[in-house]
C-alpha cells in the first residue's frame, strides 16, 4: 500500500525535477548566449559598411554585408608579416622545446638520481613566479646579446622547455608501470632509446594536447613581444593588431580593426574546436591534481 | 613521490651511477633555462632595485642602496595602481560564485551540456589582445554595443565606461569575469563530477534540503578547487597588464584604469627608470609570495579533502 504512495510521490518528484532542468537549461543558455555575444558582435561588426557601425543605434546583421575589410586586412604587409612572425617564434619552440620538455618529465618520472625531487620542486615553483618580475633583467640581457633586432628573446627561452609541460607529462608518465623501464633495462635498451621508443609513443596523446595548449599560449602572447622586439618587422600578430587598432581607431575604422582580430584568433579557435574534448579535460586534471 | 627504497650514496652501482649521469643531462636544458632565465634576473633584479639605473649609465656607480623602495613608499601613483589592482580582484569572488552555480546546472541530467561548455569557454581561449580591442568597441562611448543597448532600453546615454574613473573599473572588471569564467566552470564541473552521489541521497534520507545540502556537502567537497582558483586567480590578477594597456589611454584618466604591472612597464619602458621598475617587480613579487604564502597557511582551515 505504502509503496504505491511512494511510487506515485517519486513520479511526481521526478516530474517536479524535469521542469526544473528545463529551467536550468533556459538559464544556462542565456548565459552561453550572453558569454558568446560579444564575439558574434565583432564577426558582424567586421562585416559593417561604416555608416551602419556609426549609426548609434543597435544593429547587429549586418546590411549590406561587406567583405571587403577581409581581403583589405590581408593585404596589408605588416599584419601577413606578423602571421609569419607568430609562426616562425611557435614552430621551433614547439618543436625544440617540445623535445625538451618531454625529455625531462621522462628523466623527472621514471629515472632515479639525487637530488631530483629538490631540483622538481626548483622547476615547479618558477610557475608562480611573475614574468613581470624577470622581464626589466631579460630584456637588458636580450639587449646586450644583440638579439633586440631578432625574434631570439622569444625562441631561445622556449627551447630551453616549458615547465607546466614538463609537470603535466611527468604526471602521464608516472602512471605508467615502471616495469616497462625495468624491462627495456634488462633487454640492454638505452635509456635515451627506451624514452624515445617506448615512452615517447605511450604519451603523444599528452604531448600533443600539451603542445596544442603551448602553441595557444605563444600565439596569443603580448607582452613579451611587446617588450622585446624593438623593430616593426619583427612583430608578431598580437602586436600588429594592437598596433592597427591605436592607428585605425582614430579613423574610426572599426570593421577593418574586427576583421583583423577575427583572422587572429581564428587558428586557436579552429585548434580548440577540433581538440576541445582533449583541452578541456586536461584543464579539468589540473584543478583536481 | 613513490615511496622508491633510497640506496647508500657511497654504494652505488656502476648502472646506478650511469642512470644518474644521464638523468641529469636528460633534465639539463631545462634546469638551464631555470638559470638563465629565471633564478639570474630574480638576482639581477634584486641587485638593480638598489641603483638609480636606466640602462644607459652605470649599474654600480648609480647605486643607492634602498631609496628606490623609500621613493616607491612616498610615491602617490605607486598606491593608486595598487589599490586598483587590488579592486580589480573583485572580480574573483563574482567568478568563482557565479562559476560554481553554472556548473552546478551543467552537473544534471540535461541535453547540450556539451555545446554550452564550450560557448562559455570560448573566451577563455581567445586571444586577450584581440578580445580586448573588440571590448574596447564594445564599451566604445557613442557608438559602443553597452550604450546602444542601455540607450534602447533606457532611453539615456550609457556612461563614458573606459573614460570615466569610476566606471573604467567596473568596465574592467566585467571584461576579466567574462574572459576568465568557463575555466572556473570547467574546473568546478570537474570537482562536482568527484563528489559520490550517494552523499546526496544519504542527505535526502536524512531530511536535508537543498541549501543544506550545497551548504554541507557541495561547497566543502569542492573547497580544493575552490583553493586551486583562488591562488591561480590571485597570482594572474596581480599581473593584469594587457588589458588595461588595450583598452585604456595610457593608463586611464588621471591614471584610474593602471595596475601595478601597467605602472612597472611604464617606468621601465616609457620613463627608462630600470632600477626604479626592479624595485616595482620586487615588492610585486614579495606581495604575491605573501598572498600566496597566507592562502597556504590557510588551507587547513576550510579547505576538505575527500575521506
Amino acid at each position: 500500500m505504502s509503496s504505491k504512495k511512494d511510487l506515485a510521490s517519486s513520479r511526481l518528484v521526478s516530474k517536479k525535477e524535469k521542469i526544473f532542468n528545463w529551467i536550468i537549461f533556459v538559464l544556462l543558455l542565456l548565459g552561453a548566449v550572453v558569454m558568446v555575444f560579444p564575439l558574434i558582435y565583432m564577426i558582424a561588426t567586421s562585416f559593417m559598411t561604416k555608416n551602419q557601425i556609426l549609426s548609434g543605434t543597435l544593429t547587429i546583421l549586418p546590411d549590406p554585408i561587406l567583405i571587403g575589410k577581409y581581403s583589405e586586412v590581408l593585404k596589408k604587409g605588416q599584419f601577413i608579416n606578423g602571421i609569419f612572425n607568430s609562426l616562425k617564434v611557435a614552430i621551433p619552440v614547439l618543436i625544440i622545446g617540445g623535445f625538451t620538455s618531454s625529455l625531462a618529465a621522462f628523466g623527472f618520472a621514471k629515472m632515479r638520481f639525487r637530488g631530483k625531487n629538490a631540483l622538481f620542486l626548483a622547476l615547479l615553483a618558477t610557475i608562480m613566479i611573475p614574468f613581470a618580475v624577470v622581464m626589466i633583467p631579460q630584456y637588458v640581457m636580450f639587449t646586450k646579446l644583440g638579439w633586440t633586432n631578432t625574434l631570439l628573446p622569444l625562441i631561445i627561452p622556449g627551447c630551453f622547455g616549458n615547465v607546466s609541460i614538463i609537470f603535466f607529462l611527468r604526471q602521464n608518465l608516472i602512471g605508467i608501470p615502471d616495469d616497462l623501464m625495468e624491462a627495456a633495462k634488462l633487454d640492454g635498451c638505452g635509456y635515451f632509446r627506451t624514452f624515445l621508443q617506448i615512452f615517447m609513443p605511450l604519451m603523444k596523446g599528452a604531448l600533443a594536447t600539451q603542445l596544442m595548449l603551448w602553441f595557444m599560449g605563444i600565439w596569443n602572447d603580448y607582452l613579451a613581444p611587446t617588450i622585446f622586439l624593438r623593430s616593426e618587422k619583427n612583430w608578431t600578430l598580437q602586436v600588429v593588431i594592437r598596433s592597427f587598432n591605436s592607428y585605425y581607431a582614430i579613423q574610426s575604422d572599426y570593421a577593418l580593426i574586427m576583421a583583423a582580430s577575427v583572422i587572429a584568433m581564428i587558428p586557436t579557435m579552429a585548434l580548440f574546436f577540433i581538440f576541445q574534448r582533449m583541452i578541456i579535460e586536461s584543464i579539468a586534471i589540473s584543478g583536481i591534481k | 613521490m613513490s615511496g622508491k627504497t633510497k640506496q647508500p650514496k657511497h654504494k652505488m652501482s656502476a648502472m646506478a651511477k650511469k642512470e644518474e649521469r644521464t638523468a641529469w643531462l636528460f633534465i639539463a636544458l631545462p634546469f638551464l633555462g631555470f638559470l638563465l632565465f629565471m633564478a639570474y634576473p630574480i638576482c639581477f633584479a634584486v641587485f638593480a632595485s638598489m641603483s638609480k639605473w636606466t640602462g644607459m649609465n652605470s649599474l654600480v656607480d648609480n647605486f643607492c642602496g634602498l631609496q628606490n623602495y623609500i621613493n616607491i613608499f612616498h610615491d602617490e601613483k605607486f598606491w593608486k595602481s595598487l589599490l586598483t589592482t587590488i579592486i580589480y580582484l573583485i572580480g574573483i569572488p563574482i567568478g568563482m560564485i557565479l562559476g560554481l552555480l553554472l556548473a552546478m546546472g551543467m552537473n544534471r541530467k540535461i541535453p547540450g551540456i556539451r555545446l554550452l561548455r564550450t560557448m562559455y569557454y570560448v573566451p577563455v581561449v581567445s586571444s586577450l589582445v584581440a578580445v580586448s580591442i573588440l571590448w574596447a568597441w564594445v564599451y566604445n562611448y557613442d557608438y559602443g554595443l553597452f550604450n546602444s543597448i542601455i540607450k534602447l532600453l533606457t532611453g539615456h546615454h550609457g556612461p563614458n565606461w573606459l573614460g570615466d574613473e569610476f566606471w573604467v573599473k567596473v568596465a574592467l572588471i566585467i571584461f576579466m569575469v567574462w574572459k576568465g569564467l568557463g575555466t572556473s566552470i570547467i574546473l568546478y564541473l570537474a570537482g562536482l563530477q568527484n563528489i559520490p552521489r550517494n552523499y546526496y541521497e544519504a542527505a535526502s534520507i536524512d531530511g536535508a534540503n537543498g541549501w543544506q545540502k550545497f551548504r554541507h556537502i557541495t561547497v566543502p567537497l569542492v573547497s580544493p578547487v575552490t583553493f586551486y582558483i583562488l591562488i591561480t586567480s590571485l597570482i594572474g590578477g596581480f599581473q593584469v597588464f594587457v588589458e588595461v594597456q588595450v583598452m585604456t589611454n595610457k593608463g586611464g584618466t588621471n591614471y584610474s584604469a593602471a595596475t601595478v604591472v601597467y605602472y612597472l612597464y611604464d617606468k621601465a619602458f616609457s620613463n627608462g627608470q630600470l632600477g626604479y621598475g626592479c624595485a616595482l617587480a620586487v615588492i610585486l613579487a614579495i606581495i604575491i609570495f605573501i598572498i600566496t604564502a597566507l592562502n597556504f597557511a590557510g588551507q587547513d582551515r576550510w579547505v576538505k579533502t575527500m575521506d
